[in-house]
């Protein structure tokens, strides 16, 4: 039964390392394996390797040491630029092109792999329908007459674009204020559920993995903690799990402040 | 002699000398025109190569510095036994013309590509751009209004130091200018002068118009 369960695997870190050039340790000694249709949240504070990590995927960064091996095979031994269109990729700042229409932003990927305009045009509305903009209004506008949640829809339309197996979101809505945020992560639900696409999400809020994370990957200083399902996450034992709970309890009983 | 007296008089000798003043203006025109497309087709790959390889930045941004420091009259001297070049003014002249408008742009090119902003860069790669689709469709673009900003400037410089190119015979502007100091006759001075300052401000002006709406785009 070793066949079904590597199929299983669309992306595995074996032995991880990154380091700097100046010989600083970014990640080591990672393993750790993604499965087809899940949503790993990958957790931790700043510095601890969350983006490292992610960028080791789509190779924007190639490891020190081990291998990571996406659909099975080593990143270092995929085409990048097939690599790259074959995984969609949503940054935390958008970017944007601010130089073209929200039409020629999400339809950049299609336009690239060459399609006919027609199905372009057809899948990018189809794309702006499906994050909730309506494409009458919004295919010849700019990026820059668009709110911060609008932009972040795009951006997510943008990574859907070509269809991707594979999406990678870096604090994909780590900018937006409190409310916008809440509406856009019920979306993602919602259409995850929709799409079943294998997400790595990156955050440090424990809240956005517990509520978005099939399976959450906690890490610190470059090292992976341990993988948890958000039920075994709350009841983990582990002190670094604990403090991160206790931390968010903690802000939870500021809600209460000034209550009898 | 009042004021009035002497623009009256001006105008009479360019009135009077308009062929030669139209003749001039053309030489001078070409002069410039065709320097400030060289100095673009090579300043804008120089730039390109700086991003790409930045080991490259001291040697071609030093050279181009090195090259502006040179006073123009030394600058046309020295290129003078060159071996094609030497054989024609005008050749001289537009060498040394270009070599002068290549730090502008070089500069420009360089600072405006890696001004684009990081997050659009990353998304770019990370989508799969090639590095010739990041270039051309990403970089170039965005950075098209502070390139521009160089061209005009290098433009305008080129305008004033192509009065000099008169002094090893290349004609323009600097003829009347030239001929001007040695009669003492100021009138023969501005006729020279005026028209270039005039092409000057119409460039920049033009150079500029173009810039605020290429800004405007991106």
């Amino acid at each position: 039964m070793s066949a079904p369960s590597s199929d299983d695997r669309v992306i595995e870190f074996r032995h991880v390392s990154y380091r700097l050039d100046g010989g600083r340790e970014l990640l080591s000694d990672l393993g750790l394996e993604i499965r087809r249709g899940e949503t790993l949240v990958l957790l931790g504070r700043s510095g601890s390797g969350k983006t490292t990590s992610l960028k080791l995927i789509n190779r924007l960064l190639v490891p020190s040491a081990g291998e990571v091996l996406v659909e099975g095979r080593a990143t270092t031994a995929w085409d990048a630029i097939e690599l790259r269109r074959h995984i969609g990729y949503v940054i935390q700042d958008v970017g944007l092109f601010p130089h073209f229409t929200i039409e020629r932003n999400v339809g950049l990927v299609p336009r690239l792999e060459g399609w006919p305009p027609a199905r372009i045009r057809a899948r990018v509305e189809e794309l702006l329908q499906l994050v909730g903009l309506e494409p009458a209004r919004f295919l010849s506008r700019y990026p820059r007459e668009l709110s911060g949640g609008q932009r972040q829809r795009v951006g997510v339309a943008r990574a859907l674009a070509s269809d991707p197996p594979l999406l990678l979101m870096d604090e994909p809505f780590g900018a937006l204020d409190p409310l916008t945020r809440a509406e856009i992560q019920e979306e993602f639900l919602a259409l995850q559920c929709r799409l079943r696409k294998t997400v790595v999400f990156v955050t440090h809020d424990m809240r956005e993995a517990l509520l978005l994370g099939t399976r959450i990957a906690l890490m610190e200083v470059g090292k992976l903690v341990g993988v948890y399902s958000p039920e075994e996450f709350l009841r983990s034992p582990d002190p670094l799990v604990t403090a991160y709970v206790a931390a968010f309890r903690n802000a939870d009983a500021g809600l209460n402040r000034g209550r009898p | 002699m009042s004021v009035l007296e002497f623009l009256k008089s001006f105008l009479e000798f360019c009135a009077h000398n308009r062929a030669q003043v139209s003749a001039l203006f053309l030489e001078h025109l070409w002069l410039v025109g065709v320097s400030m497309l060289l100095a673009v087709l090579i300043g804008l790959p120089l730039g390109i190569l700086v991003t790409r390889h930045p080991r490259w930045n001291r040697p071609i941004l030093g050279s181009a510095n090195v090259v502006q420091t040179i006073p123009s009259l030394a600058l046309f001297g020295f290129l003078l036994p060159a071996p094609w070049l030497g054989e024609r003014a005008d050749r001289l002249a537009i060498a040394a013309l270009t070599l002068y408008a290549l730090l502008p742009i070089i500069q420009n090119t360089c600072t405006g590509i890696l001004g684009v902003d990081p997050a659009v860069r990353e998304a770019a790669r990370g989508m799969g751009m090639t590095d010739r689709q990041m270039l051309f469709q990403v970089e170039l673009p965005l950075a098209m209004g502070v390139i521009l900003a160089g061209v005009r400037v290098a433009t305008v410089i080129t305008v004033g130091v192509a009065t000099i190119a008169a002094a090893i015979g290349a004609g323009g502007l600097g003829e009347f200018i030239f001929r001007g100091l040695a009669m003492v006759d100021n009138r023969v001075i501005l006729a020279g002068a005026v028209p270039a300052a005039l092409m000057a401000l119409a460039a920049d002006f033009l150079l500029g118009r173009l810039e605020h709406r290429l800004r405007q785009t991106s």
